[in-house]
């Protein structure tokens, strides 16, 4: 491959490694902070990329839309749509305990994906939604315009970063843990548990949504292959994982660290006979599989395991 | 006297942390034992680390001659100890039938249905309700449940963590009347008693443990007539 | 009333079987393992693949090549167990829940880098329906289903209530730690609840390529419905499973019948949808179950 080829190839990988390190945050929120089991990542992220495409794109007779609004208020959509779905999901499920709520968030991706394949008015079904636009469209050209995605996807990374980490260590944050490591206790000190934790959930899932936006307009095509659970819900959790839940640099570091995996080994099965190319994606698959066994049996913390913030809120909310 | 049981220089806890440190006692065979202290003083966990539930960071435990320390619960009940535990002591969804039946699968009786009858004739509450699920049971009819199962395995050594807990004072009388008939079987009883004075009645000999360690032993009437064990943990009062 | 029974009622008790042999396995695991299995449904499709290797090697009828798909399914659970189930087994349940994600998709990548994801046929051609009375048109694959299953359910319970690893495996599920006190071999039990469940997730697997055909998703697509009838038979009541999955197979069929007017009440395309909210509904006001099971 040629430095050039090399380059975009680089860029390619920090785009998606954004949109990743994007979702780890919001799931390191959800279960590395609050301890709320959200196997159910997909279903939000989609929600999320159907509202920033809808708003977003041009007006077609083929779904509902396109509006043609700014990408910046697509992807407000998105957080708030999606957030809005994390509400009233939280509203029913988020009591129910970690296996139960794994089984309940599975199952309302699962809702969410059914409504998108079979609603074509609303989403053209499997056809799905093409001319998604980027944002500041038409200022560079050709692939040096991934260039300019790269930067914003990371714009918006770090600005999550920023808020996850305020979060983290504000009095709502240690409240949360508090409830995460002790709920009778943090019951006792007079917390509403629930309320901390529908907020959580309806964050975490706003921030999912925005990054499921990104990835649309990134593509400038939706279908609903793009929201499998496989790539969507899986991987974060091993990314999370892997990295460190509870810590949001860990979340940023796993999201990058397994995408290159994922996209180096690409490189590396490409090389393979023609009759093995096809089924290189499974392959991959299963050394994710693999991976999470061996982090969750070895290195249960991550590579940047979670850390007390420092006590600068003496009275702890 | 050949104890059944021989404990020297027991520490043991959960994790790392030691709740009981440096105890020794002899049980001897065909005797009851009964151990009494204040809370927290690490009387179920005596018990406990007899029967291989806890971590145990020194000391032996021999029976019958025989170490057994670091022995599994699965093999301890073959050799021939049972225990019951103080709460949830059956299984509630299983029939009282079914409940005794669970405590032959470790260690099969020669003769299943000869234990059984035995058993039953020992806790005549229980025949008619052999087809009833064990958790609809009184308290006192589960205890008797509990102690049943740990029987049909015919152990020379049971452990009983508090038997009457929990119980009517009516009920309690009777359970101590059954241990008399059950030590009379030839079966050697350890337990651990809150109703420390009617225990002492009873029991052929007492140790009091305090904060985890040895504080005081004897037969039950001498321990009844000390004053300091009384003062401190038999609720005070002249005899 | 004929179309009713013909297109509804014999083939929801059909799929409702295949719900009940795989949320059996649910439920044991679940009360005796303490954790969800997701990687369950993924078993099934083992267990379905399994037949369908011996079947191109011996050209049998599949059903009776179930044997080899059982033993697949039991060697790939009893595997997976002792590699990454079992040293979890003592850190809070939700590692073990996300290595049995982890695992789900292990059995789905290896199964598809063997056969490819295309969609796997077990027998060519259309199998004539059973017809009683000129009326009833009812698929034999759907009898033997339903036959089968009712064949299970009466060993199962059998093997629960009279046997000596039946009552070991209902007593660490009622309670493991007194399981453990009265000398009983948590380990052997785990196994058998192991065996147990791969053996009927096997079962279910092959029934459900046999009525449509075998691919990598087979299992996964239905877990939640499988779920949802653990729950609705309570955890850790695998008599109480096989009923909730034959509810939860009525409901779904049951719920596409044209009840009022003409059209589906519920359009088809979400039956998945129905056993969902069944599950939501009794999670949130019967967590127990239908018939009083554990609380995880």
């Amino acid at each position: 491959m040629e430095i050039t080829g090399l380059f975009f190839y680089l860029v390619s990988i920090l785009i998606a490694g954004g949109i990743y390190a994007l979702l780890c945050l919001a799931l390191n929120i959800q279960w590395g902070m609050g301890g709320l089991f959200n196997a159910g990542i997909a279903g939000f992220f989609a929600v999320g990329a159907y509202t920033s495409a809808i708003l977003t794109s041009a007006a077609t007779e083929k779904h509902l839309g396109g509006f043609g609004l700014p990408v910046a208020v697509g992807l407000i959509g998105a957080a708030l749509l999606a957030g809005l779905t994390g509400w009233a999901v939280a509203r029913i499920c988020v009591r129910l305990k970690s296996d139960y709520l794994a089984m309940a968030s599975i199952g309302i991706a699962e809702i969410l994906r059914l409504v998108i394949v079979n609603e074509s008015w609303l989403t053209n079904g499997s056809l799905g939604i093409s001319g998604v636009p980027r944002p500041l469209d038409g200022m560079l050209q050709g692939r040096s315009a991934d260039i300019l995605y790269m930067g914003f996807v990371w714009l918006i990374v770090l600005l999550a970063y920023v808020l996850t980490e305020r979060l983290r260590d504000s009095p709502w944050g240690r409240s949360l843990r508090a409830i995460r490591d002790n709920e009778i206790s943090a019951a006792a000190a007079g917390k509403d548990i629930e309320a901390f934790r529908v907020q959580t959930f309806v964050i975490g899932c706003a921030m999912m949504g925005v990054a499921g936006g990104l990835a649309a307009h990134y593509f400038r095509f939706l279908s609903p292959s793009a929201t499998d659970p496989l790539m969507v819900t899986f991987l974060v959790w091993v990314m999370l994982m892997a990295g460190g839940s509870g810590s949001n640099r860990g979340a940023v570091a796993g999201a990058l660290g397994i995408w290159a995996l994922w996209s180096v080994t690409e490189i590396f099965t490409n090389r393979l006979p023609p009759e093995w190319i096809t089924r290189s994606s499974y392959i991959r698959m299963l050394l994710v599989g693999l991976i999470l066994q061996i982090v969750l049996q070895k290195f249960r913390s991550g590579v940047i395991p979670e850390k007390s913030p420092p006590q600068r809120f003496r009275d702890g909310a | 006297m050949t104890a059944l049981l021989s404990v020297r220089g027991l520490t043991a806890g959960y994790g790392g942390v030691p709740i009981i440190e440096d105890v020794a006692l002899d049980i001897g065979k065909h005797e009851i034992t009964v151990i009494i202290g204040p809370n927290g003083a690490g009387k179920s966990t005596l018990l406990k680390t007899i029967f291989a539930l806890t971590n145990i960071l020194g000391g032996t435990i021999a029976f019958e001659g025989r170490d057994i320390t670091g022995l599994k619960t699965s093999s301890l009940v073959p050799l021939g100890i049972s225990a019951t535990p103080q709460s949830r002591n059956v299984f509630p969804n299983l029939t009282v039938g079914e409940n005794l039946d669970i405590g032959t699968y470790a260690a099969p009786p020669p003769d299943k249905t000869k234990t059984r009858e035995k058993i039953l004739e020992l806790f005549p509450d229980l025949r008619s309700k052999l087809k009833q699920p064990a958790g609809e049971l009184s308290g006192g009819q589960r205890q008797m449940v509990a102690m049943g199962r740990a029987l049909m395995s015919e152990p020379r050594l049971l452990l009983l963590d508090e038997p009457t807990a929990g119980l009517s004072p009516a009920y309690l009388e009777r359970i101590f009347d059954l241990l008399l008939d059950i030590r009379k079987a030839g079966i050697t009883i350890l337990m651990v008693e809150q109703n420390a004075k009617q225990a002492l009645q009873i029991a052929d000999r007492g140790h009091v443990l305090v904060t985890g360690r040895n504080f005081a032993s004897g037969t039950g009437a001498e321990l009844l007539a000390d004053d300091n064990v009384r003062r401190s943990f038999l609720g005070g009062g002249v005899p | 009333m004929i179309d009713f029974i013909n297109y509804y009622f014999i083939p929801a008790l059909a799929i409702g079987s295949v719900y009940a042999l795989g949320a059996v396995g649910i439920s044991m695991i679940f009360g005796i393992l303490r954790f969800a299995h997701f990687a369950h449904g993924d078993l099934m499709t083992v267990g379905a693949y399994g037949v369908l290797a011996a079947l191109a090697v011996i050209p049998l009828p599949p059903l009776l090549l179930l044997p080899f798909g059982i033993a697949l399914a039991i060697a790939a659970a009893l595997l997976v167990d002792r590699i990454f189930y079992k040293p979890l087994r003592n850190l809070p349940t939700i590692y073990v829940v996300i290595s049995s994600f982890g695992v789900a998709l292990i059995f789905r990548s290896l199964l598809q880098l063997v056969w490819g994801s295309e969609n796997q046929v077990f027998v060519s051609g259309v199998r004539p329906p059973l017809v009683l009375l000129d009326t009833f048109r009812i698929s034999v694959l759907h009898v033997e289903a339903i036959i089968l299953t009712a064949i299970i359910a009466v060993l199962l319970h059998y093997f629960l209530s009279r046997t000596r690893t039946g009552r070991s495996m209902r007593a660490v599920a009622d309670d493991a730690e007194l399981a453990a006190i009265s000398g009983l071999d948590t380990e052997t039990v785990v196994r058998w609840t192991w065996i147990i469940g791969a053996t009927l997730a096997a079962t279910a697997g092959v029934f459900a390529g046999l009525d449509t055909s075998a691919h990598p998703n087979l299992g996964w697509n239905l877990l939640l419905p499988m779920f949802a009838a653990a729950i609705l038979g309570g955890i850790g009541k695998p008599m109480g499973a096989m009923a909730g999955g034959l509810i939860i197979g009525l409901a779904e069929e049951l719920s596409s019948y044209n009840w009022i007017g003409d059209s589906a009440l519920i359009s088809p395309s979400y039956k998945t949808a129905v056993a969902f909210v069944i599950m939501v509904i009794l999670l949130i006001f019967r967590p127990q179950g239908l018939f009083k099971g554990r609380l995880l």
